[in-house]
């Protein structure tokens, strides 16, 4: 069993011997997420605990295979969260596959995503090289910015071994409410509330309703309240609302169809597709089960300033994530070159060219 | 700084200067190419004096076209490229180089768009920091990163060093604020990075740009969040008769769930100097005063301001003001914003540094530098961003008395070695520029600068943008017998972990 960085350095340096790809993989909640890889199974399972928690500092310092549930009430008993809502996808995650992922849950455009809090990483590289980049403190600029690179990087760039992530204290007091409305409606809605000074912290709508989050102190939670108008969702069934919107259990999400993640400017009008949608993160992400191209999906994401992933369905030969621009592309792969030489790790997850 | 390691320069090359203009002046009018003595001499530093290097020639293009023909030509002709904003960075980061083009962005200062509906602005480089919010005012709007620096310095700048303010604890700094920026690369060739949703495919390029410090490549237009402004803010002004104590009520106030919107600390030789400045009624026997600001909804500044003066009390403050009204919350601004003339009136010199540790060694770090303070004999204003760690402390000197800019300089480096000892970092926000190449070699491992190295090469290869700055070469750091192998966390095994 692996269960120290140098254990981790040596078997990568073996795999890179031998010419074995590696994929990486924690409790496994996002196998069906990105594109098909194959190698080597490397467990981070067996790298797991809480490194330094010191409330006050707001930072958390944890290993790789630690399960978020277990980071969670850790930080849930001194009143403090993750901003981002890590999505799990079951019931079980770790830090590793949340920060390689990258993914957000419903109150990401209010408190930031898994990049916005992510302030430093150990990493073991290609080369098997121990590397920390970032750190401990909320402000550090030394060395160019190489932990949040890897949020999102579905591991195609190195082991992450350990992360330091800011913290934000409970919300002292939540309520979520339910308007009657139509989609362009909603999207008119919520970005004007944006504009004001409201504690949202999470909006969805789905099915001619949108559901709205306000966090904060209970007396201004309850005023903003009064202002958007609406009717108050009891707590439990609220929570029970949010849960499902961040894990794919809600019934929207029971679909054979594709599902399409599109992430746009959040004032994008009424898209011209067929098939459902849900709308959150105040318009600025919307999934759509459709049967229709990749293309045309792309096509309106790229109109509207944003991006298509194609969530859940069978990938296109390009892949399921939005294909880089030529000049990003030579970007990537030297990147990709720089920390992973031999194209060891997941190959092909990020996009079916393994060398990327 | 490091003093003697300050580049060398060759002596000017005539016959290359001549042949750089004249392809400038080809696409360029005159008066955007300079070359002349006092006309480069301007540009000779940014806001840390202590390193200069006059450039061998300023291009000072006005639009993007320009300056992508400026680095195809400078790709073309083998020169080095320096970008440029407003020169208020305090590392040297936008030093010239002797051989090489400045490449000033100062006129490309353009809004190009306000989308209110939205909540964006998308601007020219060159467009200043403050400038963006007061264009968004109308809409009840702004830009939240508020350096201490923003009428001057610019977005290009702000993105490039991923520069935070008073603000940041609870607004985030520019990486958090940004949405797309458009660059091109030492080539000439154009890269649009990030997206106008919140995230964007493939790896955080937005990230890696920013708080790259100009080696990467020149930011040409960034698209920046604009947030809607707070319907309300109140400061909290507290007095505290020893700085533990003072440290201490900043943890008890982060540790009862409240992400004040500003949490600044100041010593007593810091008050001291700017009251008769600023005329802020700052309580001047007090050792140390914390200003922790609430803004947001009414009614919810208003259970914050009752929150935090209970604290203060608890803490041990000898006395906690709250302001009545905007002209006093001023007030008790101005002091601290102007910590950095202050410094100035009270010594002919002064040096500011810039590194961040974990709060829980607030106390023991201050201490040190005041043992430090003695030992170099120099006095030293301890001023900083308490909610986040981030200290600046000034060093003050005369650089006209033999001995003291030595003397400085090593002070300086000791409370960066402190910083990196308590687990914290030398630089939070100000960038490593040229000044703090010998410290990066203390903070980071061999294998660590070579993938900095490499990640430069990615996007410029040639090394022709902005060399030598930000990350140290290894040579270097062996040269100087300071080169790390390992890799490690455990620098800090005396600071207790929970
Ligand atoms: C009095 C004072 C107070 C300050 N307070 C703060 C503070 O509170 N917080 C803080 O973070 N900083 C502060 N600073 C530092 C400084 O203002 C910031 O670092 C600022 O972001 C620099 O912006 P600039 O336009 O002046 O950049 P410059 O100094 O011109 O350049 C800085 C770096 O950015 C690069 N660069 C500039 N423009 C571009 C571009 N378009 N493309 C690519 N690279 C580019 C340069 O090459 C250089 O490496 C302060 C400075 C002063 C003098």
């Amino acid at each position: 069993m692996l269960t120290t960085v140098s254990d981790f350095s040596q078997f990568i340096q073996q795999a890179k011997a031998v010419g074995h790809s590696l994929c990486i993989r924690g409790l496994g909640s996002k196998d069906f997420y990105g594109n098909p890889s194959q190698g080597q199974d490397l467990s981070t399972l067996s790298y797991r605990g809480i490194i330094d928690y010191e409330p006050t500092e707001l930072v958390i310092t944890a290993r790789a295979g630690t399960p978020m549930r277990e980071i969670e009430s850790a930080l849930k008993e001194k009143n403090q969260m993750l901003g981002f809502e890590a999505p799990y996808f079951s019931d079980q995650a770790t830090l590793g596959g949340v920060i390689a992922a990258g993914l957000s849950g419903p109150r990401r455009p209010y408190a930031g995503a898994v990049r916005d809090l992510l302030l430093g990483i150990r990493m073991i590289d290609g080369h098997g090289s121990d590397l920390n980049f970032g750190g401990r403190v909320i402000k550090n600029v030394a060395g160019f910015d190489l932990s949040r690179l890897m949020a999102g990087s579905m591991g195609t760039l190195g082991l992450v071994l350990e992360a330091s992530l800011k913290t934000v204290p409970l919300p002292a007091f939540e309520l979520s409410l339910r308007q009657i409305c139509s989609l362009k409606e909603a999207i008119e809605r919520t970005n004007h509330w944006a504009g004001q000074a409201l504690p949202l912290s999470a909006s969805a709508w789905v099915a001619n309703q949108l559901h709205i989050r306000l966090s904060g102190a209970e007396s201004a939670v309850h005023s903003a309240a009064l202002k958007l108008g609406g009717e108050t969702i009891p707590f439990i069934q609220a929570q029970q609302l949010w849960t499902s919107l961040r894990d794919h259990t809600h019934s929207f999400f029971n679909d054979s169809r594709p599902l399409w993640r599109l992430s746009l400017r959040s004032t994008a009008g009424e898209l011209n597709i067929e098939g459902e949608q849900l709308i959150e993160w105040g318009g600025a992400q919307r999934w759509v089960k459709t049967h229709q191209s990749a293309s045309h999906l792309r096509q309106l994401a790229s109109a509207h300033g944003g991006h298509a992933t194609l969530f859940k369905g069978k990938a296109p030969p390009d892949g399921v994530f939005h294909p880089l621009s030529p000049a990003l592309e030579k970007i990537h792969r030297q990147l990709k070159k720089t920390f992973d030489p031999a194209f060891l790790f997941n190959p092909g997850r990020l996009y079916p060219d393994s060398n990327l | 700084m490091g003093t003697m390691d300050k580049p060398l320069s060759t002596p000017m090359d005539k016959n290359k200067q001549r042949e750089v203009v004249q392809a400038l002046i080809e696409f360029l009018p005159k008066s955007s190419v300079l070359f002349e003595l006092e006309a480069v001499k301007p540009y000779e530093c940014d806001a840390l004096p202590a390193y200069r290097q006059l450039p061998m020639v300023v291009a000072i293009p006005e639009n993007e076209h320009e300056v992508q023909a400026i680095l195809r030509t400078c790709h073309r002709l083998g020169v080095i490229v320096v970008a440029r904003g407003a020169g208020t960075g305090l590392s040297g980061g936008a030093m010239p180089c002797d051989q090489g083009v400045l490449l000033s962005l100062a006129k490309m200062m353009r809004i190009k768009s306000i989308d209110p509906h939205a909540r964006t602005a998308t601007v020219e480089p060159g467009v200043r920091n403050l400038a963006i919010s007061e264009a968004a005012a109308v809409h009840n709007l702004y830009y939240a990163p508020d350096p201490s620096s923003q009428i001057a310095c610019s977005i290009g700048g702000n993105v490039a060093e991923n520069s935070g303010g008073m603000h940041c604890l609870k607004y985030g700094l520019t990486v958090h604020n940004i949405l797309k920026l458009r660059a091109y690369t030492q080539e000439g060739e154009l890269l649009e990075i990030g997206g106008e949703g919140l995230d964007s495919a493939g790896y955080d390029l937005l990230a890696l740009m920013t708080g790259s410090e100009g080696l990467l490549a020149v930011i040409t237009e960034v698209c920046v969040k604009l947030l809607p402004k707070p319907q309300r803010a109140q400061c909290v002004l507290a007095a505290f008769d020893d700085v533990t104590k003072a440290a201490t009520a900043v943890g008890n106030i982060i540790a009862a769930g409240i992400i004040p919107a500003g949490l600044e600390m100041m010593d007593q030789l810091t008050t001291r100097a700017v009251e008769p400045f600023a005329q802020a009624g700052y309580p001047l026997d007090a050792k140390a005063i914390l200003l922790c600001e609430s803004d947001g909804a009414h009614e919810e500044v208003e259970d914050e301001i009752k929150r935090i003066s209970a604290i203060m009390h608890d803490s041990g403050a000898t006395e906690v003001r709250v302001s009545q009204d905007e002209a006093q919350r001023l007030r008790f601004w101005i002091g601290r914003k102007s910590a950095f003339p202050a410094a100035g009136r009270i010594s002919a010199d002064y040096y500011c540094m810039d590194g961040t540790i974990p709060k829980r060694a607030l106390a023991l770090v201050l201490k040190k530098i005041e043992d430090l303070s003695i030992e170099y004999n120099l006095r030293c204003m301890n001023v900083f961003h308490a909610g986040d760690g981030n200290l600046h402390p000034l060093i003050l000197y005369d650089a006209n008395e033999p001995g003291e800019l030595e003397r400085t300089e090593a002070f300086g480096e000791k409370i960066l070695k402190l910083c990196i000892d308590v687990g914290g970092t030398i630089t939070g926000e100000h960038g490593v520029g040229v000044e703090k190449l010998d410290s990066m070699c203390d903070q980071f491992a061999s294998a660590e600068l070579h993938v900095f190295h490499q990640i430069k090469k990615a996007f410029d290869p040639l090394g022709r943008l902005n060399p030598g700055k930000a990350v140290p070469s290894l040579h270097r750091c062996a040269e100087m017998g300071r080169m790390r192998v390992h890799s490690g966390q455990e620098r800090f095994p005396d600071i207790p972990r929970f």
